[in-house]
């Protein structure tokens, strides 16, 4: 276990380097790159303290039988007691607002390390088209940087890091620095195979978890259990890989429970740091600091922003073009899933594996000879994992059609591990009814104003939806399987998820190349002030068809670097 | 597993993937030691433990027993392991109703539902009908596909505590036994799909 006490911010007149609020993948990667580089650095987060090697935090090995709740949620674990994850789409004191007619969901973390605690660790860089869709078909934007600006900032993330996967050489899919991807689970191979007749690109997984020793870490040891905090320190979260490193410099302060009001300004218009409220006294702070880093997540640091208004940023800073807020964009998601026959009465074996696929699929399709414009990525679920609450719910779906007895005990035991699942998850294109404001009215429980979202589907995701559900019922029946719902109408939006629901929210502070449409320049540095920076899901252009953290890691690197390099030039 | 012996098997880990200097068949030897340990600690208190004692909190002396017979009769005892109550299914669903009140309503109404259909149909509640006349109830609701219309709100009860009692029965450690659930275990060369198990795969092929 790590000692890392929390020190009261220094009460020295004297700012500190670099300001960074959240401690997530971008707030993370900023204070290990800020402070290997010699910067004093503050690192606000608005949650408590969380050590993953440590049983006080993790839960790791444990069995149903050791909780009465047996992994059933509880109010600040809405995805089970043994997630670790502090936080939720309600927070108690921290509410959010929805424009008449808005299905939005937003997921807040409060605690160290912030979603790096329990994501699904899915890895992927962004491809070359990624990063001009423009260009490529009209619609969207194009982003001022291209993949080779970023390729070699994903080749450092990678290297950190560690990532398993396989070399491809798949056009949009760029290979990274791979450690070798472990062997397919038993019903993977199935979906492999039913894939393969239908020439669907089927490939091992992209997970940052490492398979062999790593900059001084164990191996994975294949208990599945990723989500409940690695105590081996095998896999990516903020805090074990990157938060501590950075305190054992001794240059980085840790300010927990500390949530950020706003970037404060002085009377040239730079910011002078930021505003927090002390939660566990309600006082409000204020730290110093020579460059502010705002990484607090996509929606949250857009509202930091909304909510730094002054005299000399009256909308509020990184706001000249009036675009903040605007352009968000969530992953849209659906899931179908199965009962296969062929998988009934599966040998007893250890299927538990990492903790997530062990193989994927990439998008495969040429859009152009599509209905819709941008693709998505396929992920697999099923298995004989830990049995937790909720085992098999719904064994009425399977043929025998419910029952009691005996035979019902034996239907447990013979269809467990026979169900296969698979979940969407695409490109959303930003639009103009999708966006956040502050709140004229309502605050949380500390008097800050709160977002209000407006969100609205379009076609581009409808239709990509309805494939989506097609070729999952599509591979289900290639497999010999049987689909359990019905294909969704066009009134139920062909079953896609609430914007916010799949947790990739990006946008809201998006980077461009011209100071009259974007938030911050090519560097994710605020057009409007050259000291504050953004380093999380904000300064995304696009959404692609691929979860966002490893872009989040190599752009906040990228920002760091340049951080880096001004402050020796003497210009910051 | 207790706290105490999953910190043991923890503190090896972490002390051996820390250090990356123990052979890992080491720690796996600790790991399944600790869980021997712990499973025949657990056995002795499971052992000492009197569940008649149990006094509900949530639900009525008479709906418990009601219960305590109804989770039987979903999962009762066979030649490979015990029933429901066996597994503490009862103080389980008790837990539940109390951790998470959106599920009283259903059940309590669920349970008068149940005792008014015998009434109606023999006389007496649940508890007093003779196993034969519990199992025609039964056999009207625990199969939705074939279900009367005007028995779907009790059908929809039954699937709901069907699952409840499931849920209580595969993850307690007779269910986990009798499930044959291998893993939540230190693996040192990950394999994937054993040779037998690629070999069934093979065999089970749909054609």
């Amino acid at each position: 276990m790590v000692q890392t006490p929390t020190r009261p911010p220094q009460q020295s007149r004297e700012p500190y380097d670099v300001v960074i609020v959240g401690s997530g993948a971008g707030g993370g990667m900023a204070a290990y790159e800020l402070t290997k580089a010699g910067a004093r650095v503050a690192l606000l987060e608005a949650g408590g303290h969380w050590d993953n090697t440590s049983s006080q935090y993790s839960a790791m090995l444990k069995m149903p039988y050791d909780s009465p709740r047996r992994g059933a949620s509880t109010p600040d674990r809405p995805f089970g007691e043994w997630d670790a994850n502090i936080g939720g789409w309600q927070i108690p004191g921290e509410p959010y607002t929805k424009a008449e007619g808005t299905k939005f969901d937003w997921w807040r973390a409060r605690m160290l390390g912030g979603r790096t605690n329990h994501w699904g660790r899915i890895s992927l860089r962004f491809g070359p088209d990624d990063f001009r869709r423009k260009s490529l078909d009209g619609m969207g934007d194009d982003w001022p940087i291209t993949y080779d600006d970023l390729k070699p900032w994903y080749d450092e993330v990678d290297r950190l890091i560690g990532i398993f996967g396989s070399v491809e050489g798949l056009p949009n899919e760029p290979d990274g620095i791979f450690h070798a991807p472990p062997a397919p689970r038993y019903y993977e191979r199935r979906v492999k195979e039913a894939c393969d007749r239908m020439q669907i690109t089927c490939i091992p997984a992209r997970l940052s978890i490492i398979t062999k020793p790593h900059n001084g870490r164990a191996p994975c040891h294949y208990c599945g259990q990723c989500n409940r905090g690695c105590m081996t320190n095998s896999n990516f979260s903020s805090p074990n890989v990157l938060i501590f490193p950075a305190l054992r410099t001794g240059r980085l302060t840790l300010v927990t429970n500390a949530m950020a009001r706003e970037v404060s300004t002085g009377e040239d218009g730079r910011a002078t740091g930021v505003h927090y409220i002390d939660k566990t006294t309600g006082e409000d702070k204020h730290i110093r600091g020579k460059i502010v880093v705002l990484a607090a997540s996509a929606l949250e640091t857009s509202r930091i922003l909304m909510n730094s208004k002054s005299s000399r940023h009256p909308q509020g800073l990184a706001n000249a073009s009036g675009v903040l807020g605007k352009y968000i964009t969530d992953t849209t998601g659906t899931d179908v899933a199965g009962f296969i026959p062929s998988l009934v009465d599966v040998p007893r074996h250890n299927a538990d594996g990492v903790g997530g696929n062990h193989i994927m699929m990439p998008w495969w399709l040429d859009n152009k000879k599509l209905d819709f414009p941008r693709g998505y990525h396929i992920e697999v679920w099923g298995g004989l994992g830990m049995p937790t609450y909720g085992f098999m719910g719904g064994i009425e779906r399977y043929p025998e059609g419910g029952g009691y007895g005996t035979d019902l005990k034996q239907q447990y035991r013979k269809y467990w591990g026979a169900t296969v699942g698979f979940s969407g998850r695409g490109e959303m294109i930003p639009n103009d009814k999708s966006f956040c404001e502050l709140d004229p009215t309502v605050t949380d429980k500390w008097g800050i104003p709160v977002l209000r979202f407006h969100w609205e589907w379009r076609d581009t995701e409808y239709l990509q939806v309805k494939h989506m559900q097609e070729t999952f019922r599509a591979i289900i029946a290639e497999m010999g399987g049987e689909v359990w719902s019905n294909m969704p109408t066009r009134e139920q939006g062909y079953g896609i998820a609430n914007g916010g629901a799949i947790i990739h929210e990006l946008g809201g502070a998006r980077m461009g190349a011209s100071e009259r449409d974007s938030a911050l320049n090519s560097n994710c540095q605020a057009w409007d002030c050259e000291n504050l920076f953004v380093a999380d899901g904000a300064p995304f252009v696009s959404q692609a068809d691929k979860n966002p953290t490893w872009t989040i890691m190599a752009l906040s690197m990228r920002t760091s670097a340049y951080i880096t390099q001004q402050r020796r030039a003497g210009r910051l | 597993m207790s706290e105490m012996n999953r910190r043991d098997m923890l503190a090896s880990i972490a002390a051996g993937a820390a250090a990356l200097s123990i052979p890992r068949e080491g720690l796996e030897a600790a790991a399944a030691h600790a869980h021997e340990a712990v499973a025949a600690e657990e056995q002795a208190q499971q052992q000492g433990q009197q569940p008649a004692a149990y006094v509900p909190k949530q639900f009525t002396a008479d709906e418990y027993r009601l219960v305590r017979l109804l989770v039987d009769y979903v999962i009762p005892r066979d030649a490979r392991s015990g029933s429901a109550t066996q597994a503490g299914v009862p103080q389980f669903m008790d837990f539940i109703l109390g951790e998470y009140p959106g599920n009283r309503t259903w059940m309590k109404d669920g349970i008068a539902w149940v005792n008014a259909e015998c009434r109606r149909r023999f006389g007496q509640g649940f508890i007093s009908c003779n196993d034969a006349q519990r199992r025609e109830l039964l056999d009207a609701i625990a199969y939705p596909r074939r279900a009367r219309e005007q028995d779907r709100p009790v059908v929809e009860f039954f699937n709901r505590f069907r699952n409840l009692t499931s849920s209580g029965f595969w993850t307690s450690r007779m269910g986990i036994a009798d499930l044959g659930y291998i893993g939540n275990r230190p693996v040192m060369e990950w394999v994937g799909t054993p040779p037998n198990v690629l070999a069934w795969l093979e065999r089970s092929k749909p054609s």
